[in-house]
């Protein structure tokens, strides 16, 4: 095959920029309508039903009101910074979902890859890089508010994010260590086929090391994209709503966007390290397959975050601090060195 | 002029022009913010030689650990004003005038030796990925390595002592 002209790659990049973009908006849009629709009816309520059938329009109707709102700046708030924060938090929320791959890499047009955006060869690191990045924001937001109920929210924000991401990033490394590379496509390639012609040979059915890692990374992320149990950050009742207490209009609607679509790439890092991708029957069949099937994974988990939210109360922050610190981190260590152990084992044994 | 030099320009220029404002910067905070853009265009450079994780280690590390530690503490002891504290050390300037000479003489002597005029050589195949960068840190560099961990250890212990007087 010829090489195609470069044009056309840049065009086919920036259209698959384009689309992926307005999806995850349109994702963003109706989790919020979901996430009210399923919590309504965990609480026993209807939730939003007026705005066309079963709601649907509510999540356009939400961004009419907060486009109109009115655009103010509290007295004496860092103006800099304080516009300059919510533009970290969504532009770092939608960059670190570029890295992952929702379908076969070897379904191309023109030589490009269609269902990852971009494939750097470290791209699991990538993805903690951009999300450390994130954390700007959300303390960059609650300091230039010049209010104490955000900055106690970023500060506290700020701990969290810190002390989670090294139980997260140690579940990583397990995976990153049994895989034997960074590439995110490569190891959910590993991840398809079956043990005994019928098990899935997915990451957290390696026992008994997959489960803990995958535990890890779960609890690990829901803390890192703020999600109740571990939303201390903006406990409504005690920090009013934490680092966006001062922010309206479409600012405030950014770190919304940000918070829905780090959930997604949460989700979507969690299913490819752990639940084999796009893996799923048929898919050596029908490649595209994959996709839907990547997104099913997805959305399982993204209804999991919700019923979790419904379901549990919140955790106090000691309780927060000392499970992060003297629970997780330890378990994530000696569940590395166990994992160590067993990828050395397998060598020697023979293994691939 | 080919495309990575007005990039390696860019970059550079940025990284330059940042470190002097955080030097300049009034606020604290600005500052911190100020010096993410050096590290950032500093990652960039990594990233012209085709050091990914270099590049990306240099922003999980730098950017998103140690800076959001220093911007917690500044936020922490100057939450309201963001003002750096009053004090100084005695001869601060005279002092520190002194030491970024003593560098820039010591940086100067180092790029002279290696001399101006012939091309730097090519990096060798693989540098700065994972795995080299991996085997130099536990093959070269193991002891360098392992006192920097010691270090580190210290630290903390030392944190850890702080803080017990403190309470009791």
């Amino acid at each position: 095959m010829e090489t195609p002209p470069l044009w056309a790659v840049l065009v086919l990049h920036a259209l698959k920029g384009l689309v992926i973009l307005v999806a995850l908006l349109t994702a963003f849009a109706y989790m919020t309508w979901l996430e009210r629709r399923l919590v309504s009816r965990f609480q026993v309520r209807i939730g939003p039903n007026r705005v066309g059938p079963f709601g649907l329009l509510q999540p356009a109707a939400d961004g009419i009101k907060l486009f109109f709102k009115e655009d103010f700046m509290p007295a004496g708030a860092d103006r800099v910074l304080y516009l300059l924060a919510p533009a970290i938090s969504m532009i770092t929320a939608f960059v670190a979902f570029s890295v992952v791959p929702f379908g076969p890499p070897d379904i191309k047009l023109f030589g490009v890859p269609l269902f990852q955006m971009a494939n750097p060869n470290a791209g699991i690191l990538f993805i903690l890089a951009v999300s450390s990045i994130g954390v700007y924001g959300i303390i960059l937001g609650g300091w230039a508010s010049n209010s104490k109920y955000p900055l106690l929210g970023a500060l506290r924000s700020s701990a969290q994010l810190i002390s989670y991401e090294l139980g997260v990033g140690l579940a990583i490394v397990s995976v990153i260590l049994w895989a034997g590379t960074l590439e995110l496509p490569k190891i959910v390639e590993q991840q398809t086929g079956t043990w005994f012609g019928f098990f899935p040979r997915w990451n957290i059915f390696i026992l008994p090391v997959g489960p803990v890692a995958f535990l890890l990374l779960l609890l690990g992320a829901t803390a890192e994209i703020n999600r109740a149990p571990f939303d201390l950050p903006e406990a409504e009742h005690e920090l009013t709503a934490g680092y966006q207490t001062e922010y309206g209009g479409m600012r405030f609607a950014a770190f919304y966007a940000a918070e829905y679509v780090n959930m997604i790439t949460a989700s979507a890092l969690s299913v490819a390290l752990f639940l084999g991708g796009w893996d799923g029957p048929f898919v050596e069949q029908v490649p595209l397959l994959g996709v839907l099937w990547f997104l099913v994974k997805v959305f399982a988990f993204v209804f999991f975050f919700i019923w979790v939210r419904a379901t549990l109360p919140r955790v106090r922050y000691d309780q927060l601090m000392d499970l992060g610190w003297k629970l997780l981190l330890p378990l994530a260590l000696l569940n590395l060195a166990v994992t160590s152990v067993m990828v050395l084992l397998w060598r020697e044994l023979g293994g691939g | 002029m080919t495309i990575e030099l007005v990039i390696f320009w860019v970059l550079a220029i940025v990284a330059v022009g940042t470190s002097l404002a955080m030097i300049a910067g009034k606020r604290p905070v600005h500052c911190a913010v100020i010096f993410l853009g050096t590290l950032g265009s500093l990652a960039g450079l990594f990233l012209l030689l085709i050091a990914q994780f270099v590049a990306i280690l240099q922003v999980i590390i730098y950017a998103g650990a140690i800076l959001v530690l220093f911007l917690f503490v500044i936020m922490l002891l100057h939450a309201h004003s963001g003002e750096g504290p009053g004090e100084k050390i005695r001869f601060q300037r005279p002092l520190a005038l002194a030491l970024s000479l003593a560098l820039l003489v010591g940086m100067s002597l180092v790029f002279w030796q290696s001399g101006f005029g012939e091309a730097p050589p090519a990096p060798p195949e693989g540098m700065g990925t994972a795995e080299a960068v991996g085997n130099a840190l536990f093959e070269r560099f193991i002891l360098p390595f392992e006192v920097a961990s010691v270090l580190l250890l210290a630290g903390i212990l030392g944190a850890v002592v702080l803080s017990k007087k403190e309470r009791g």
